[in-house]
């Protein structure tokens, strides 16, 4: 199947950015309840979900030429979101070699891999890359291998180190990140890193999530969903960057609530690295307008009530104090308080129009 | 939810002494065996008439083209096992399932330099060790112990590495470790493989001339191998009782007798197969209850936790 990429929507300055009727019913909605808490809410990655985005080991879809180049442009300005200590090059050519496999099965349209032994082809269509290169040979490769592939894929990924009975943030391309800092993290161990996360500690949330990850096999990846909101469609939510989006926090008005408002989700996903034994954690980052949500009618429903009842910690953890009480009023119109049935799929396959929307909310 | 498994041809067999024997397989199907790392076993599956033996063995290497997948067997004495069944039964064009390649006994990937003790056939995953080291240039050193009448054999499997800092000793002691635990720089990792006696005398000497444990590694298989005791899981509300088999956890033996049962991670730390105990003594694996609730024999955590009694009701 083709996929019809669109290449000129931006993540920026006019933020053209928007999802098509099919992205939004393939979103990954997050909360299968209409509470929110804190849990080690791990299950195979195995094909098949909710949505078609949990169809394949790594999911490609319309934004994806977009969002390479939007990539793109965050390294230029700014070349420390991708770091990869130097006794992690097994586990760039892991990546290397699982990124472009797993691509050019699940989309022999857009990508073709092909290997004589060492001597391996890569082509990418849709971003126009066509390089032949040993594997094992970074020289061969016109940038490192981490680097190389994580160009060419949407989301955000880093590389874990285990040692003493431990994990450690020792690599990333990290681009299109909810407010952390790649430069600032590498380095450190599981709790370091999962250091400013309240309330999750105290129920030992981590402890037994990293139990888990250790034992973590080859070819049995896992998957979890995260969220937080963003104002605009902006991928690069950077403490680096800060200046430039915080402030958009305080320009959310009851009127622009539902276009401006996105609810932001990560298909994080973990691998077990089988030459170099780090585990790969990819953290795709999915973007949606709550205005679009509200389509899906069950969506709208368990978002306001999700919104409404957050635990204030998380409420402000999150950043969403400045426009959680709009976004709340916004969704109510749609919420009559029907139960709800328990998980995530939409449960219809076509939208409403936006315009019937408003005028309803 | 079953382990993958993959269907491996051998393509050779070559005996290397009259109890050691070399086994290359190749993917049954044609294409790419999956890549592996130094350090990594695999697991065979051994169907020996109505027996099956799951051996794990060291892969001696982990080549970049995934052409292979190669173990050394030893041929255990008196053995009823898989050693004996590899051994005698096993040739060339046999089919043999396998499970992924998984690793227990992984390289240190920080560390400056690596000395490593090997007893016997506890050399295999070494060789693709030192391969690594030499292909990164990483400093080594082994120390190999072994019978006299065995000598040639592994000096001629460490052949390719002669030149590097190899070191084979026949005399039935451990002395010749001392010097090198005694005076390896800052940043060494040590890695034993071998029978238990050597590598606890090894570990036991490193530890007494103070080096630090998080720098001190052994191979295991322990890990390896799930499964545990036979029992019955009774379903309460069901009215239905499950055997479950050395080999299968209880969750996936209730699934295969067509009850839904609540899971999530497959794991033991999600908490969501959490199952009420109304008799029997679970034995806990999990990462999720407390030593109150592990204590008070409550709850199972279905998933990844067995019984240790031959019945175990639950409120399912």
């Amino acid at each position: 199947m083709n996929i019809p990429f669109k290449p000129n929507e931006t993540f920026r300055d006019d933020y053209s950015y928007a999802n098509s009727d099919a992205a939004v019913l393939r979103f990954p909605f997050p909360f299968p309840d209409d509470n929110y808490m804190y849990s080690v809410n791990i299950e195979p990655h195995v094909p098949g979900g909710p949505t078609p985005a949990f169809d394949n080991p790594f999911d490609v879809d319309e934004h994806y030429v977009a969002e390479c180049r939007e990539r793109a442009k965050v390294l230029e300005q700014d070349p420390s979101r991708c770091k990869v200590l130097p006794h992690m090059m097994a586990a760039e050519w892991d990546t290397l070699e699982l990124i472009m496999e797993s691509f050019a099965t699940s989309y022999p349209e857009h990508f073709t891999l092909t290997r004589e032994g060492i001597n391996w082809t890569w082509e990418n269509r849709p971003l126009g890359i066509r390089d032949s290169f040993t594997f094992g040979d970074a020289s061969t490769l016109p940038l490192p291998p981490f680097e190389y592939i994580t160009r060419q894929a949407q989301g955000d990924f880093t590389l874990q180190d285990q040692r003493e009975d431990n994990l450690f943030i020792d690599g990333g391309m990290v681009t299109t990140q909810a407010d952390w800092s790649m430069d600032f993290n590498v380095g450190m161990t599981f709790h370091q890193w999962h250091g400013p996360v309240p309330l999750a500690h105290e129920k030992g949330v981590f402890d037994r999530a990293l139990k888990f990850l250790l034992r973590l096999q080859y070819g049995a990846p896992v998957r979890r969903l995260n969220w937080t909101m963003t104002v605009n469609p902006r991928l690069d939510t950077s403490p680096e960057n800060y200046p430039q989006w915080g402030p958009d926090r305080t320009t959310v008005t009851p009127e622009n609530v539902g276009r401006k408002l996105h609810l932001r989700v990560e298909l994080q996903s973990l691998f077990r690295l089988p030459r170099s034994n780090a585990i790969l954690f990819g953290i795709r980052c999915y973007l949606c307008s709550i205005e679009d949500l509200a389509r899906v009618e069950i969506w709208g429903k368990r978002l306001h009530r999700v919104l409404r009842d957050l635990n204030p910690d998380i409420a402000d953890y999150k950043g969403t104090t400045r426009y959680r009480e709009m976004a709340v009023a916004y969704l109510a119109p749609f919420d009559d308080g029907a139960a709800l049935p328990t998980g995530t799929a939409p449960r219809q396959s076509t939208l409403p129009p936006r315009s019937t929307l408003t005028s309803r909310g | 939810m079953m382990a993958q498994t993959i269907a491996l041809r051998v393509a050779a067999v070559t005996p290397l002494s009259p109890t050691l024997k070399a086994f290359t397989f190749v993917p049954a199907a044609g294409g790419l065996v999956p890549p592996s790392g130094p350090g990594a076993h695999l697991r065979l599956f051994l169907r020996d008439g109505a027996k099956l033996h799951k051996n794990a063995y060291s892969l001696i290497a982990n080549p970049a083209d995934r052409s292979h997948l190669s173990i050394i067997v030893r041929r255990v004495a008196a053995s009823k096992g898989g050693s004996a069944f590899l051994h005698e039964q096993v040739g060339e064009g046999d089919v043999i399932e396998a499970g992924l390649p998984a690793n227990l006994f992984p390289v240190t990937r920080t560390a400056r330099r690596h000395l490593m003790v090997s007893g016997g056939i506890g050399v295999t995953p070494f060789l693709a060790y030192i391969a690594a080291f030499a292909a990164e240039g990483t400093p080594w050193q082994l120390h190999h112990f072994c019978r006299p009448d065995e000598r040639e054999v592994f000096a001629a499997l460490l052949a390719p590495y002669a030149g590097g800092s190899l070191h084979i000793h026949c005399d039935g002691t451990l002395d010749g470790l001392d010097a090198a635990l005694r005076r390896q720089p800052l940043g060494t990792h040590l890695y034993t493989c071998g029978p238990e006696s050597l590598m606890g005398a090894v570990l036991g000497q490193a530890q007494a001339l103070g080096w630090p444990k998080v720098r001190l590694h052994s191979e295991s298989f322990g890990g390896a191998v799930a499964g545990g005791e036979p029992f019955i899981a009774v379903l309460k509300r069901s009215g239905i009782e499950v055997a479950v088999d050395a080999e299968t956890g209880l969750l996936d033996a209730i699934e295969a007798a067509g009850v839904e049962a609540p899971c999530l991670c497959r794991g033991g730390a999600c908490g969501q197969c959490l199952i009420e105990v109304a008799d029997g003594v679970p034995e806990h694996r999990d990462h999720f209850l407390d030593a109150e609730e592990r204590a008070s024999n409550r709850f199972i955590m279905t998933c990844v936790s067995r019984s240790r009694t031959p019945r175990l009701v639950l409120d399912l």
